[in-house]
């Protein structure tokens, strides 16, 4: 058995690879739920219920999608360019920190208020690439080791401050930041859930992303440098000028993550607000072979199974822990998936 | 003569492609045999699944009498069959022991075999009379050096046959007629020899037989002994070609000049001018810092001394965007790793040097018709076989994709261009097509400046020639004087003595 290089790969290869790559996600981790006692077939009947079987539950899964979207675009962008940030969980926490502190003390009125901290949480997502990237064009400091890293950092980081100075007193000694002031709260898109207009940021991040990438001179040059760096530069494209703005989009995408997720649910950061979006961004983005539209179909993809697995969890009592599994298997699965979109096997 | 290998009717099909068919070969003991043909004749299939990488879809290969099963490499290398890639796989940071010994010892086992293999790797190295230093890194060794090894690990697992892909490929002429004469050693001690190649005075020197391979068949044997160079040309090609000559005409103004120009370490004091309408030409044998001469015109880094003009203007402190803004063309030496983006489509690397020129992006958007159409005339213009605008380009024949890369920078009328290594890996009819436009541009009046180890190419295009020796440059001689003998001492470093002559 040998793999060739496929001249040309199929649209319905490309949309069939992740699916593939979900059933064969989930066949495997049926195995784990026969281990536990429980049938499969009616531990994911009781998750697909779970996720999207009311309207309550439908809101929920979207309400959990909308930051998957976000990060996994960053994700996306990210690796397009062959920049590994793996950093996202990171830069999803700088995001809603600053959030949560600006949001506190911002004297602006609402909309505004609203505009300008996301600008600001971007900015704070932005600035956590900036440092690895800048490492690595300078010295060729390896991004995935200082981003993924930093990420541990940054959780001790906001652990300090809300401990410290942005405890909110009135958390019963709950650590916890001070709350956004309500005029900086995400309006509700469905009444009565905790469903918000940020979804709708993070589609239409979603339709920017792929017009950037796909349209302009900046997307472009950065896929070229990202393919080939050597090829690039004599080409007379400026490396560090290209990565760096990469590393801008990536890093304020999942930065933006972590201001929408404070300003539409918790309204105030504590160090177990991220079930792993940055992480989870990653499978999300791989899921979508990298391509924006495919990240927001893969970000429900993984919504359903976290909000799911909570679901069959109450009702069957396997632990809701599977979710993580599927999630991880799934992209084990695509990576498998991918070499075969990419390659023909033949005998 | 016994025949020590035989191939029949061997038939392999990639998708709508037949890469070989109905191909039948043998090969007698003590033999060299020359395997000729054009890039994508299907040399290179033939010799993988002689070695078992691919399984043949019809045919079979013996060896020694016995039918080799498909697809199975180890079965080959049993079989005292053994392959030297044109890329070297060698492991850059192992000595040459290591890398010999590298996948003939058994995974598990209490002691390493170092002593014995080390006996027995320069034992090999005596009979054959390939010397070699066993503690030696691969990564401190010439391409030549490197070359050796691959040839001893095939010996060192007891090749009988042994099959050398483009040998030459990577080799400076002086070190491929050594090459040559090691060889013609080997078959004495028993060996036989297949090697591929398209270049025709190498087959026509090195080798007893040659078998020509034209689109996937079998064309041709003949006794090198009973052929010429033409006769070979036109059974390679199928009809004749013919490099197209320089005829002479009147130069211009000088357009790019360094005087006294060093880059630390790579480049000493080297002085030149490239005149309207001039080929310059820069022989050496690789590695005498053509790289650094060719990363210096091409705007990748500025001299540490010296001035670098181009027309008014000082080029040294340029970008590589600002160059080509100037109207320089740049045809870089490694047309894979530096020329194209193979993973995009030949419109994006039609058009990749000027993205952000107003023709091709207006607001940072690419206008993306524009740019289509543009690859689209390219492609027309220089006849790129096998391309459309969305083609993936790393799917080119490296003369299309040598043609695309010309093209991408002829079609702007450039006042200066670079060729480095313009030719390199590519079969006549490619060659021909890259020297008529190199020379039709000189007729339209740009300088350029040609880096090229071959010394045909170097004395056919340029007007002038000089020789580039450990980072210094001789002073020119006009080519009608460059012959072979001046030439060579020039490429020695002995142009002092020539000049005082």
């Amino acid at each position: 058995m040998r793999l060739e290089r496929r001249a040309h790969v199929p649209l319905g290869l490309v949309v069939a690879a992740p699916v593939a790559a979900i059933v064969a996600a989930l066949a495997l981790a049926a195995g784990l739920i026969a281990a536990a006692g429980v049938n499969p077939l009616t531990a994911y009947g009781e998750m697909l219920r779970g996720a999207l079987g009311s309207r309550l539950a439908i809101t929920e899964m979207l309400t959990r999608a909308t930051p998957l979207i976000l990060t996994g675009l960053a994700a996306a962008v990210a690796f397009r360019a062959r920049l590994w940030n793996i950093g996202g969980e990171g830069q999803f926490y700088m995001g809603a920190l600053i959030t949560a502190w600006a949001g506190h003390s911002l004297g602006l009125p609402g909309p505004l208020g609203i505009a300008v901290l996301m600008v600001l949480g971007m900015a704070a997502g932005a600035v956590m690439l900036a440092g690895p990237a800048f490492l690595r064009l300078r010295f060729g400091v390896d991004e995935v080791v200082t981003t993924l890293l930093l990420n541990f950092i940054v959780i001790l980081f906001v652990g300090l401050m809300i401990e410290g100075p942005l405890r909110d007193p009135l958390a019963f000694g709950w650590p916890s930041s001070v709350p956004v002031d309500g005029d900086y709260r995400l309006p509700d898109l469905v009444p009565r859930t905790r469903l918000h207009i940020g979804l709708l940021f993070a589609i239409a991040a979603a339709g920017a992303v792929w017009l950037v990438l796909a349209r302009t001179v900046f997307g472009a040059e950065a896929r070229a440098a990202g393919f080939n760096p050597r090829a690039a530069s004599f080409a007379g494209i400026s490396l560090p000028r290209t990565l760096m703005g990469v590393a801008l989009l990536s890093g304020g995408l999942a930065g933006l993550a972590g201001a929408v997720e404070v300003m539409g649910v918790t309204a105030s950061v504590t160090t177990t607000m991220s079930p792993g979006f940055g992480y989870a961004g990653i499978v999300v983005a791989m899921l979508a072979a990298l391509h924006p539209a495919g990240v927001v179909a893969a970000a429900v993809f993984v919504a359903t199974v976290f909000v799911g697995a909570d679901a069959m969890s109450r009702a069957t009592g396997v632990p809701s822990f599977i979710a993580d599994v599927i999630v991880a298997l799934s992209l084990l699965t695509m990576l498998v998936a991918l070499l075969f979109t990419t390659y023909r096997v033949r005998q | 003569m016994t025949a020590v290998l035989e191939l029949t009717g061997i038939t392999k099909r990639f998708g709508a492609l037949t890469a070989n068919d109905d191909v039948s070969l043998s090969l007698a003991q003590g033999e060299i045999l020359a395997l000729l043909g054009e890039n994508g004749a299907g040399k290179t299939t033939l010799m993988n699944i002689l070695f078992g990488h691919y399984a043949a879809d019809a045919g079979d290969v013996r060896v020694f009498g016995q039918t080799l099963p498909p697809g199975r490499p180890r079965a080959a290398i049993e079989a005292g069959v053994g392959m030297v890639h044109q890329h070297f796989t060698l492991a850059a940071n192992l000595s040459v022991l290591d890398n010999v010994m590298l996948g003939s010892e058994r995974l598990v086992r209490l002691r390493s075999g170092r002593s014995a293999a080390r006996a027995k790797l320069l034992d090999i190295s005596d009979r054959f009379g390939l010397p070699v230093d066993p503690d030696a890194r691969i990564s401190r060794l010439s391409v030549g050096e490197r070359q050796r090894v691959e040839i001893l690990k095939a010996l060192y697992r007891d090749a009988r046959i042994l099959i050398l892909d483009e040998p030459t490929a990577v080799l400076a002429r002086p070190e491929a007629e050594r090459l040559f004469a090691t060889l013609r050693e080997m078959t004495q001690e028993g060996l036989s020899l297949i090697f591929i190649s398209h270049k025709l005075h190498e087959v026509m020197a090195a080798s007893d037989r040659v078998a020509v391979l034209r689109g996937g068949k079998m064309v041709a044997e003949r006794r090198t002994a009973e052929t010429s160079a033409n006769e070979l040309a036109e059974l390679m090609v199928g009809r004749s070609v013919v490099r197209p000559k320089r005829e002479a005409h009147a130069i211009g103004a000088p357009v790019v000049v360094a005087s006294g120009v060093s880059v630390a370490g790579k480049l000493d004091d080297i002085s030149f001018a490239v005149h309207e309408g001039e080929i310059l030409g820069i022989v050496g044998v690789s590695g005498n810092g053509q790289a650094a001469l060719g990363a210096l015109v091409s705007g990748l880094g500025g001299p540490t001394a010296g001035t670098l003009r181009l027309g008014d203007g000082d080029m040294g402190s340029l970008s590589a965007r600002a160059l080509i803004d100037a109207g320089a063309a740049r045809i870089p030496e490694d047309r894979h790793a530096e020329g194209v983006v193979g993973e995009l489509p030949v419109w994006e690397n039609a058009v990749l040097e000027r993205l952000r020129s107003k023709a091709f992006s207006r607001g940072g958007f690419v206008r993306r018709g524009a740019a289509r159409a543009h690859a689209a005339g390219l492609i027309d213009r220089f006849d790129i076989r096998g391309a459309v605008p969305d083609t993936r380009t790393g799917l080119l024949s490296g003369g299309n994709m040598q043609k695309l890369i010309l093209g991408r920078n002829l079609a702007s009328s450039p006042r200066f261009i670079l060729a480095n290594q313009p030719t390199r890996g590519l079969d006549e009819g490619a060659i021909a097509a890259v020297h008529a436009e190199l020379l039709a541009a000189r007729a339209a009046g740009a300088a350029i400046l040609l880096i090229s180890e071959e010394l045909e190419e170097a004395v056919g295009l340029a007007d002038r020639i000089q020789a580039i020796v450990k980072g210094r440059l001789s002073r020119p001689v006009v080519a009608e004087d460059a012959d072979a003998r001046r030439l060579g001492l020039m490429m020695a470093g002995m142009w002092e003595s020539t000049d005082a002559a």
